[in-house]
């Protein structure tokens, strides 16, 4: 490593700066990894020095700047995988402060970012053989574009980080690079007012950084645009699984129970049989709605998600009628059947606007004010009529 | 294929007498709603946008206005049962950046 001068490696660094260095806040001692031995004084240490995705330390303006490493190792990307699944998403943090890539100087960038780990990851991982600061502000460990409409990312937020970490010692510039869909949260004419630092907002994406960069902090237009490609509308199929999970088995539960009445009363055999099936055939279809809603979204008919859902239950109730004969052991329970399915993929469908990167709040509104009443009858009508069939 | 969704639903508004052609609107839209000509900003492409807020918050000179909040349903709902506006209270990754 060519920045053996300046950069300390974390096993013999022994004493971190004092809070200062890191804007005053941060982890305590006892959310340090490396067990006490090492560590022989901490005062409010700002972060942990050990944790595997910092290379080292360097000092600017008498303190000591933690460097990031700006390749991920194979814990950082199961730690992103873990938290798409659900897992510990809102512990996934890292400490607010600042941080460096490269061995940067008084006219190195400085990039904006959140303090959600998997935000600061996508970023360090596109700055390899870049020299830049990365200010990481408090976002409660958000990502940058939702905590941006909440607020937390945000101007007073900005301005307080780069106060109470004296940015105008570290570098001679009074430019900030704030990610784009920051935006909503951040006014860049105030943040002028409030601590000197001029906003420029950067691309939407980290990839473009490099290429941002090189072009003197101009987007292309390309740049500034969000898109929705079908990776990453898959990326995003974990947290919609996870998010639904309960709901989904606890109405196969409810299906799978009632599936044992009967015109002679309760019959555990029923529920064994047509009961598990019923449970299996409602997951299933949940299952076939979450994930492949997001897959084919572009290609399903319509603009609204709950039509699009519709359309994706109507093609799968065909193919499960085709496939599954106690579907149709009679008329009553086709009907509920062809109810409950496309009803179940246009709801499921309907939820993944959250996770899509281009509905808006009235749009979703109108949406559900006229999906919702038909997807209640939808379901009601479809557990009626299939309880009605249990008679037959 | 672009994705597009209803159409005629936005809150979005631009006071064109208040405009000074910036065009901080233009660089921090997500969906390139507006377009900037001759020293003026004009809505391009309404349909595009998704209420995020970022143009309006961003505005010097307050043309843009705009009721800005998340597309979730989730949020709706939360909302709708708590008897507020809509409630994120998630960090989904819709966007990893």
């Amino acid at each position: 490593m060519s920045s053996e001068q300046t950069t300390k490696s974390p096993s013999n660094l022994v004493v971190l700066g004092s809070s200062a260095a890191n804007g005053g806040d941060g982890l305590s001692e006892a959310s340090c990894c490396c067990g006490p031995t090492r560590i022989i004084k901490v005062i409010q240490h700002p972060l942990c020095v050990c944790q595997p995705w910092i290379a080292g330390t360097l000092e600017a303006s008498l303190r000591t700047v933690p460097v990031a490493k700006t390749k991920l190792q194979l814990r950082d990307v199961l730690g992103g995988w873990k938290v798409r699944w659900g897992i510990g998403r809102m512990r996934y943090q890292i400490a607010p402060g600042l941080y460096a890539v490269g061995q940067p100087n008084r006219e190195s960038p400085v990039l904006v970012s959140a303090n959600y780990k998997l935000s600061f990851d996508c970023l360090r991982k596109q700055l390899g053989g870049l020299h830049a600061w990365i200010l990481v502000i408090d976002t409660k460990g958000i990502n940058v574009w939702c905590a941006a409409g909440k607020g937390t990312f945000g101007t007073d937020e900005i301005a307080g980080r780069v106060n109470a970490n004296r940015l105008d010692e570290i570098v001679s510039h009074r430019t900030l690079i704030v990610p784009q869909l920051g935006a909503p949260g951040v006014a860049a004419h105030r943040a002028k007012e409030l601590c000197g630092f001029r906003v420029v907002y950067g691309p939407t994406r980290a990839k473009d950084l490099p290429a941002f960069m090189a072009a003197g902090m101009k987007a292309t237009p390309e740049m500034r645009e969000v898109d929705f490609n079908l990776l990453e509308r898959i990326a995003v199929i974990p947290v919609e699984l996870m998010h639904w999970a309960k709901w989904a088995f606890l109405v196969a539960a409810c299906l799978l129970m009632l599936s044992g009445i009967n015109k002679g009363g309760y019959s555990w055999n029923k529920v064994s049989s047509t009961g598990l099936l019923a449970g299996l055939v409602f997951l299933g279809t949940w299952l076939a709605g979450t994930v492949l809603s997001p897959i084919l979204l572009p290609w399903l008919p319509g603009r609204a998600f709950s039509l699009k859902g519709l359309w994706l239950g109507v093609w799968l109730l065909f193919g499960l009628l085709a496939f599954c004969p106690i579907l149709r052991e009679n008329w009553l329970s086709v009907i509920g059947w062809g109810l409950l399915i496309p009803t179940t993929t246009s709801f499921v469908t309907m939820g993944f606007t959250g996770s899509s990167t281009y509905t808006s709040l009235s749009g979703v509104r109108r949406e559900m004010r006229r999906a919702v009443p038909l997807q209640l009858i939808g379901i009601v009508g479809g557990i009626a009529a299939w309880l009605a069939g249990r008679f037959i | 294929m672009v994705l597009r969704y209803l159409r005629d639903v936005v809150t979005l508004k631009l006071d064109t007498s208040r405009c000074i052609g910036c065009g901080m609107c233009v660089n921090v839209c997500p969906h390139a709603v507006f377009r900037l000509e001759s020293r003026i900003v004009t809505i391009a492409d309404r349909d595009a946008c998704m209420e995020c807020g970022a143009c309006a918050k961003n505005c010097p000179t307050s043309a843009l206005s705009v009721q800005a909040g998340v597309g979730c349903l989730t949020a709706i709902i939360r909302g709708a049962l708590s008897g507020g506006e809509p409630d994120c209270d998630c960090s989904s990754g819709s966007s990893c950046c």
